[in-house]
């Protein structure tokens, strides 16, 4: 399999303790904020809410429940700035400066829950893969009848340049993701359980490592597995292939081959869930990036608009900011509207200075780059100058659907040629 | 907070540090040390080849991309300084004037621009102006000067020119001390060169590797009286096979996507390079060879498709 080597640029962060945000005046929820269908309001505009108040029902099996992160009272349920998809229906609250909880912070004892039991929590409590793709996490915890799942795979790589977030939860928080481990494996009614962590972050083996000899009561077999720095070795499909040498067939899921895998931050929340009845509202993100005096991983309530964890973070506005992006470098999304918001698959908050410009663009120079970097064994130059001469045929018969988005192909492009964006072009036409 | 001056384009937001004029400038520093070891073994007559060639073919892709309606400022790439250099080592140091400048234009207009300009090329364009000047002018092409110091001042052939030439040891022939092109005759010059672009990662080793290595096997065959009993050393030292091999038959553009056509488009041009230094009426078939595995790359790329993950073999 192929990898690329970006150079890490966690630094400015990497040292940070996870800090508390400040309680944002206002935030913003998106119904569609993970896979799957757009969650149904269930609260009607001037409701009083509190921190952790149902405010959108899931609407069928592949979707999520939505709490309120703050509490106050819902100003209005209608289109907003949304990080991903330009714009989107959402809940709006402002908050009355309480942040009073909806939910009490009794410890529940887990020893006699079912694995049914486990599942409706984490189902009830809205949790979505924290990785980014946000697929709700029950699905992942109800396979399909006749598939066999024999192992849990906890995603721990965190491959992408700047970011930090996952990395600080594990030395932070290492025995209370050794517990949501331990849950997970129980409702999936798996033995083995492999933690996948880069080389790059040997504290936060180390800090698992000790955290599993001291928590007595685990249920599994769980291993940390040291990775290679490269990326995108945190990618599902990569990271199930370098730990278990099994590749998920074309068009399949993980299930497919007897894995489910799942992001630390994922565990941590599901760990809170079933412990503390605590529902998904707050996750730990990087804000990092040109511009800003404090870079930092924060804590923050879902629904936060990004401008305020700028100014948080000390953004010296009177710069020429270049790039805002949601996410990673490498596949994070760029932001035009300040007030869009936080959402529970987010990772980061980037801010990009001009050094990071895009150079112009010239013709393919065929050199190969693209398919020496591309991890899913594919030819992208070919799937691009198809596109560019709307050869769409061309293209499609080169495998766009396999594509992962990783961006490693477009990083190598000394053409600077925007591939990923060409191939999701041949992704939409090929499908239709 | 600014929020009306931001960029918005797709992802990766970070691109490696090495661009396509990059690549191509470390191309020409890596073919520095050959050019340097022309000058020295043949005089400065050998420099200017070299800077008629690299001014002939900068001039002829401006004018061109005029022409074209493109960007005149794209000759910056650096890709026409490359073909200039590579051309004017595939000349003998002491031609007339206007071959070279003969030779650029060919090379870049019939050669590169023609199919579109940069990346667009299927032949070599550094090789067609070679093949070309070389049919229409054979003689200057192959009359070849020796070292300045040599006794024998007065032109000379090629070793491999020679009917069984073994007046040349080993070592003159690695050091370049014999008559031949600017750029070919200093072997560990271009071995300099291209270790350089290999360490690198500019170019693979798979080209040269498979290239090379089956002119030697070929040769050692078939190259002397009765099978296994040819001077593969020879053959390896001498002619333009370590140039093409290492940096002509790399030329990104005009070779294989994948290792596995790499691998076949080496041994391709290995196999007719032996064809042609052993039985054809050239004593010299590098250029050839390359020239006519360029034209079979597109067939190579169809039939080596990188395989799939998540796909299995058929």
């Amino acid at each position: 399999m192929n990898f690329i080597h970006p150079p890490e640029l966690k630094e400015s962060t990497r040292d940070k303790k996870i800090e508390i945000s400040s309680l944002p005046k206002k935030v913003i929820l998106p119904l569609s904020q993970h896979t799957g269908a757009p969650s149904e309001p269930v609260v009607k505009v001037g409701d009083i809410v509190k921190v952790g108040t149902p405010i959108a029902n899931s609407k069928g099996f592949i979707s999520s429940r939505l709490h309120s992160s703050i509490s106050g009272k819902v100003v209005s349920i209608e289109d907003q700035p949304h990080p991903i998809i330009g714009r989107c229906k959402a809940v709006a609250i402002e908050s009355d400066g309480q942040d009073a909880k909806a939910f009490s912070n009794e410890v529940r004892d887990v020893s006699d829950l079912s694995s049914k039991e486990i599942v409706e929590i984490v189902k009830d409590s809205g949790i979505v893969g924290l990785g980014g793709a946000a697929f709700p996490t029950h699905v992942k915890l109800s396979p399909p009848p006749g598939k066999n799942i024999d192992t849990l795979i906890i995603n721990g790589a965190e491959c992408e340049p700047f970011l930090t977030c996952d990395h600080r939860l594990m030395l932070e928080r290492p025995k209370e993701i050794i517990y949501g481990i331990d849950l997970m494996a129980r409702s999936l009614g798996v033995q083995d359980v492999i933690v996948g962590i880069e080389e790059n972050k040997v504290d936060a083996i180390e800090a698992l490592g000790s955290a599993l000899f001291k928590v007595k009561s685990v249920g599994c077999k769980v291993k940390v597995v040291k990775l290679k720095t490269r990326y995108p070795q945190g990618g599902e499909k990569q990271l199930i292939s370098t730990l278990l040498k099994r590749e998920v067939p074309s068009g399949g899921l993980p299930l497919d081959i007897g894995c489910v895998v799942s992001n630390v931050q994922t565990v941590f929340s599901v760990y809170e869930a079933v412990y503390f009845n605590k529902p998904l509202y707050e996750r730990t993100i990087t804000v990092t990036g040109s511009f800003l005096k404090n870079p930092n991983n924060l804590l923050v309530k879902i629904g936060t608009p990004i401008r305020d964890l700028l100014e948080f973070c000390g953004l010296d506005s009177s710069e020429d900011l270049y790039k805002v992006i949601m996410g990673g470098p490498m596949t994070g999304v760029a932001q035009f509207d300040m007030g869009a918001p936080i959402l529970k698959g987010t990772s980061g908050i980037l801010v990009l200075d001009k050094r990071f410009g895009n150079e112009e663009e010239i013709d393919c120079i065929r050199c190969g780059r693209c398919i020496e970097g591309c991890p899913a064994g594919l030819m992208p130059c070919m799937i691009g100058i198809g596109v560019q001469n709307n050869r769409f045929d061309i293209a499609g018969s080169y495998n766009p659907l396999d594509c992962i988005e990783c961006g490693a192909c477009a990083y190598e492009c000394p053409s600077r040629i925007p591939l990923v964006q060409l191939i999701k072009l041949a992704k939409t036409k090929v499908k239709k | 907070m600014p929020s009306n001056n931001l960029t918005v384009t797709s992802s990766p937001h970070i691109k490696s540090p090495l661009s396509a004029r990059k690549i191509m400038y470390l191309v020409i520093l890596s073919l520095l040390p050959a050019g340097i070891a022309g000058i020295y073994i043949f005089g400065l007559c050998s420099l200017k080849v070299m800077l008629i060639s690299i001014i002939s073919c900068v001039i002829s892709e401006a004018v061109f991309l005029k022409l074209r309606n493109r960007d005149p400022k794209a000759i910056l790439d650096g890709s026409a300084i490359l073909t200039g250099l590579l051309l004017a080592y595939n000349m003998p140091p002491e031609i007339p004037f206007w071959i070279p400048i003969v030779g650029g234009v060919v090379s870049i207009v019939l050669g590169k621009q023609i199919f579109g300009g940069l990346g667009h090329n299927i032949f070599n364009p550094a090789l067609v102006g070679r093949v070309f000047l070389q049919i229409s002018w054979p003689v200057y092409m192959t009359t070849w000067k020796n070292p300045k110091w040599a006794i024998d001042a007065v032109s000379s052939a090629t070793p491999l020119a020679k009917e069984g030439a073994r007046g040349f040891s080993y070592l003159d022939l690695f050091l370049g001390n014999h008559g031949g092109s600017i750029g070919e005759v200093c072997i560990l010059a271009l071995i300099i060169g291209a270790l350089f672009l290999i360490f690198t990662k500019i170019i693979s080793f798979h080209i040269p590797a498979s290239f090379i290595g089956t002119v030697m096997v070929l040769a050692w065959i078939f190259g002397g009286e009765g099978f296994f009993r040819g001077d593969f050393i020879f053959h390896l030292l001498t002619g333009g096979l370590v140039l093409g091999a290492f940096f002509m038959a790399t030329d990104y553009v005009t070779c294989p996507l994948t290792r596995k056509g790499k691998i076949i488009f080496g041994i391709g041009c290995g196999v007719l390079t032996v064809l042609i230094r052993l039985r054809g009426s050239y004593p010299e078939g590098v250029s050839y060879a390359i020239l006519f595995m360029n034209a079979v790359v597109p067939l190579i790329d169809r039939y080596t498709k990188t395989r799939v993950y998540g796909v299995s073999k058929k």
